[in-house]
């Protein structure tokens, strides 16, 4: 979607901050949400990720309403909205079916809120159309939901949500009822309508890729609590733990070694860290398998290089990147990528190969604690 | 890089009761009691219609022509072989229409279930207009039908297939087949449900894997049949019990069940306690049946729907 | 016969092979059908016994019924307790359901078992013991008390009726209609209702129809001038064969299908 040049941004109110304050919800004796706190800043988009079940969809649903915590505070701005009715919280919300009303046309269900809000008949119309133009489906308000493709029903429910000018837009899975490429496609749309709207956006989804894609930050959570949050970069490059180095991006984990004098090695190579060493019992290097390169014998400067040898134990080409996974010396298995651009001679790999691979001592990252999570 | 769930500095000065805790809670419960409130209508009516009613059944059961309280309706039952002639029929009556209603049900059912859906819901009407039309009427009809001179025995008679008119009515053969045209829809229904949830890949893969039609059949789509096979004979079988109606029109006094007999200690008697407890014998023996029913072939989703 | 070798399952099987299935099949049917319809030709015999076909048609048992001040008393009756009892059942039936359906409260599917019970407790013992308690407070015989009965049989029909059409709707949509701004009631009568309202029609219908042909509580409680026609045929049927309940037969036969046929194209509608 370009970008229309119509103003929403200066017209729709001003995007709130969000303090979420030791929210709490119990299911039976399972934590949904385990004390979490967390600020939202006026206008980011924030994305919470995580696997089923980590409570993710909970905090969404109790920052729009829908779902009671047992204890905590959720604040818009300066003010408290944790006992407010859901109707009057004055939030967007997309569900991930839609939850388009079936027994309106598209531009009824678009000015549902506008007619709640005792908007005039002539400025209702006016903003429904500025909406549908918004979303890329102008002069489609007389359709009915069934008529509509799956992406059409998606960019109805956003228009819905943002029509009335919220101070808040809350979105949970929006896009995974879509097939691949149009969610692709959608991603960056997303990106793009919340530049132009400006309001402060929270996003549930269990895809890293599309968190990383759309977010200005990145929430994980797991279990209940908040394991780390970050730009999509710090997420990436700089994971907290085991769990998130696991759960977002493809990783190998191998346990380093603590000489007591607050020195980790692997094998033989000295790991730096920005970590004080003596907060945790066990280290962890986390190698990313797209950092690994081919390296041939003195070729590399050992200063600046950690270098693994072993044989090819599998080779998948898998279209833009292949995949391989290299065994040393029994002892543990790296994987790796590369690119498959017709020049690259590790093509040709096969299960075999004897080959030595050079991780740069910049790309090195250290996590406590050990694989088991 | 942060590492987020610090405990916040605030929260401690708070003391010991988290934020916002029974306020949240008041709501809660708040809006539990608005919900419990739409319901209590219903909740209302089934006390005055049902629980109490019943529950004075219960307490007469228990008292004797005087007054006190006695077991002596009870011991009756025991002593009177009338009694449990009656029991012996009722069971004899509502096992034999279940019987009749699965044989006849399960290939209807089947040939249902194997239509396509815009079919199947056509011929679906052979089965709801009777589920929709008054047994009373029904039961009418049978009687016209079964009766000395009625159509069947007139055109048995004219195919020769017997000589003199047979006695197909006012008995038990004539009970039967009321019942089970009557009971019928009540075990299509839920075994017609249960065989549509099949899905076709499984007898794909049964033919895949080097079933033959009729190994499929009995190996893969039998078994999966039987949740709604068995949830339809045990309504079938439960509305026996306590049926009133055709057994006695059809049964012309001589099928005594259970309910026949409790309108005629009424009627004739008018003895209360006695009624009471056979009634209350009945009510007992049906949710015995049902409490291990619903235990042994966990019906509960089958008979409520899952939440 | 080309038709019997064409293949009508997925495992092979012909229509042929399937042959006997559609012969049993069909003979249920009509043995479900005929017995149910057989009376609307008899309804129109000039015979005093029921003769299939009459040697004479005429419409003289219909004249019989209408001219009857009691069946036409109990024929009032009836359509008003059905009417009474539709207007009482549904709305108690359908704000249970939510109710139950909406709160994720433990004790729900509890309540819920509690309210269809009148579905299992045999009917008999309903109709004694109500005709008892109704004695001690003088509601036999009155339209109220046998209303009020017949509305708790027919509620855990709604219930259930209404309880599957929620399952098949997104509650999702009440949510994000409350989310936009509209109180929970508002998203109920404006979001949620139009969509199941099919279903709410369906239940209603059901409603009437329970009342309308039940018998045996209307045996026990009803009475007097309050009689019901059920109460008036049962009497007639266990005495003697009258004709004119042929022709009763036929017009409750009629109704019941115009119902069936209505919920079938409502039915249809909600797809």
């Amino acid at each position: 979607m370009s970008i229309q040049s119509n103003n929403l941004k200066t017209e729709s109110s001003t995007a709130l901050p969000i303090h979420v304050q030791d929210l709490t919800k119990k299911y039976g004796e399972m934590f949904a949400l385990d004390s979490v706190n967390l600020d939202v800043k006026s206008g980011e988009f924030l994305t919470l990720l995580g696997p089923s079940g980590s409570g993710k969809t909970t905090l969404l649903m109790a920052i729009a309403g829908f779902n009671r915590p047992d204890s905590g505070s959720i604040r818009f701005g300066d003010e408290e909205v944790i006992l407010k009715p859901p109707h009057k919280r004055d939030v967007g919300m997309v569900f991930q079916s839609y939850a388009l009303f079936p027994h309106m046309t598209v531009a009824e269900n678009i000015a549902f809120p506008l007619k709640l809000r005792g908007v005039s008949a002539a400025e209702t119309a006016e903003r429904v159309a500025t909406a549908l133009k918004t979303v890329q489906l102008d002069g489609l308000g007389d359709r009915d939901i069934e008529q509509l493709s799956g992406g059409q029903k998606q960019r109805v429910a956003l228009a819905r949500a943002f029509v009335f000018r919220p101070r808040i837009l809350l979105m949970d899975e929006p896009l995974s009822a879509l097939d691949k490429k149009l969610r692709e496609q959608m991603q960056i749309e997303l990106k793009h309508l919340h530049e132009q709207l400006g309001v402060t956006t929270v996003y549930v989804t269990h895809d890293q890729r599309e968190a990383l894609t759309m977010s200005d930050r990145i929430v994980v959570i797991n279990k209940g609590q908040l394991t780390q949050i970050g730009t999509p970069n710090d997420i990436y490059n700089h994971p907290a733990n085991a769990f998130v180095a696991d759960f977002i991006g493809e990783s190998t984990m191998l346990p380093l070694t603590h000489d007591g004098s607050g020195s980790l090695y692997f094998e033989d190579n000295l790991i730096k860290t920005n970590y004080k060493t003596s907060d945790a019992k066990e280290w962890s290097l986390v190698i990313r398998p797209e950092r690994l390169t081919v390296v041939k014998d003195g070729q590399y400067d050992p200063e600046k290089t950690i270098v693994f040898s072993g044989v090819i134990r599998e080779f998948i080409f898998q279209g833009e990147t292949a995949f391989a996974m290299m065994s040393v010396n029994d002892k543990y298995t790296l994987s790796f990528r590369f690119g498959t651009d017709a020049s690259s001679w590790q093509n040709a790999l096969k299960p075999g190969d004897l080959i030595s691979l050079g991780l740069n001592r910049s790309d090195v990252i250290v996590i406590p604690g050990g694989r088991e999570l | 890089m942060s590492v987020l769930n610090t405990p916040n500095p605030d929260a401690e000065d708070r003391g010991v009761e988290p934020l916002n805790e029974k306020s949240l809670r008041a709501q809660d419960v708040q809006e539990q009691r608005l919900l419990l409130s739409l319901a209590t209508p219903a909740v209302l009516a089934v006390i005055a219609i049902v629980v109490i009613p019943v529950g004075w059944l219960f307490y007469l059961s228990f008292t004797g022509s005087d007054g006190q309280l006695s077991l002596v309706n009870y011991q009756k039952m025991i002593e009177y072989k009338s009694y449990a002639r009656t029991f012996v029929t009722t069971f004899e009556v509502s096992i034999l229409t279940t019987l009749i209603c699965i044989m006849i049900g399960y290939p209807l059912a089947y040939f249902l279930a194997m239509l396509p859906e815009r079919l199947a819901g056509f011929f679906m009407l052979a089965v709801l207009l009777p589920f929709w039309t008054s047994l009373l009427v029904r039961t009418y009809a049978w009687l016209v039908l079964l009766q000395k001179n009625g159509i069947l025995n007139d055109f048995a008679m004219s195919i020769g297939l017997w000589d003199s008119p047979l006695k197909l009515v006012h008995n038990l053969t004539g009970t039967l087949i009321g019942m089970a045209h009557i009971m019928l829809p009540f075990l299509v229904l839920p075994l017609y449900g249960s065989m549509r949830k099949i899905q076709r890949d499984l007898m794909h893969a049964a033919a895949n894997l080097g079933a033959s039609p009729v190994q499929a059949f009995w190996k893969i789509y039998f078994p999966m049949s039987l949740s709604g096979m068995v949830a339809g004979s045990l309504i079938v079988f439960v509305l026996c019990l306590g049926f009133y109606v055709t057994p006695a029109v059809l049964g012309g006094g001589r099928v005594v069940m259970v309910a026949t007999q409790i309108t005629a200690i009424l009627e004739n008697q008018f003895n209360w306690g006695a009624a009471s407890a056979l009634g209350v014998v009945l009510l007992v023996v049906t949710m015995i049946i049902l409490t291990i029913a619903t235990k042994v072939f966990k019906l509960d989703a089958v008979l409520f729907g899952k939440r | 016969m080309n038709w019997l070798k064409k293949s009508a399952s997925d495992t092979q099987l012909t229509h042929g092979d399937r042959l006997w299935l559609y012969i049993i099949a069909t003979i249920v049917m009509l043995l479900l059908v005929i017995p149910t319809l057989i009376v609307m030709p008899m309804s129109f015999s000039d015979s005093q016994y029921l003769e299939f076909p009459p040697s004479n048609w005429s419409m003289r048992w219909y004249y019989e019924y209408f001219e009857s001040s009691k069946w036409m008393r109990a024929t009032v009756t009836s359509i008003q307790v059905g009417t009474l009892t539709m207007l009482l059942a549904t709305p108690m039936g359908v704000m249970a359901a939510y109710a139950l359906f909406v709160s994720g409260h433990r004790a729900s599917k509890l309540l819920f078992a509690f309210l269809i019970t009148p579905m299992i407790v045999p009917v008999i013992l309903i109709a004694i013991g109500v005709f008892y308690s109704y004695g001690r407070v003088g509601l036999n015989n009155t339209i109220f008390g046998l209303v009020l009965a017949h509305a708790v049989l027919a509620a855990p029909l709604v219930m259930i009726v209404i309880t599957s059409a929620l399952r098949n709707y997104d509650l999702n949509q009440e949510r994000v209609a409350r989310s936009l701004g509209a109180t929970r009631i508002k998203a109920f009568f404006v979001i949620t209702l139009p969509q199941i309202k099919f279903s709410v029609v369906t239940s209603a219908l059901l409603a009437f129809l329970t009342s309308f042909d039940e018998v045996i509580i209307s045996i026990f409680v009803s009475g007097g001038s309050n009689a019901t026609l059920t109460k008036h045929m049962f009497a007639a049927l266990r005495d003697f064969i009258d004709p004119t309940i042929a022709a009763i037969s036929t017009i409750m036969i009629l109704v019941s299908t115009t119902l069936l046929l209505a919920t079938q194209y409502i039915s249809s509608r909600e797809k």
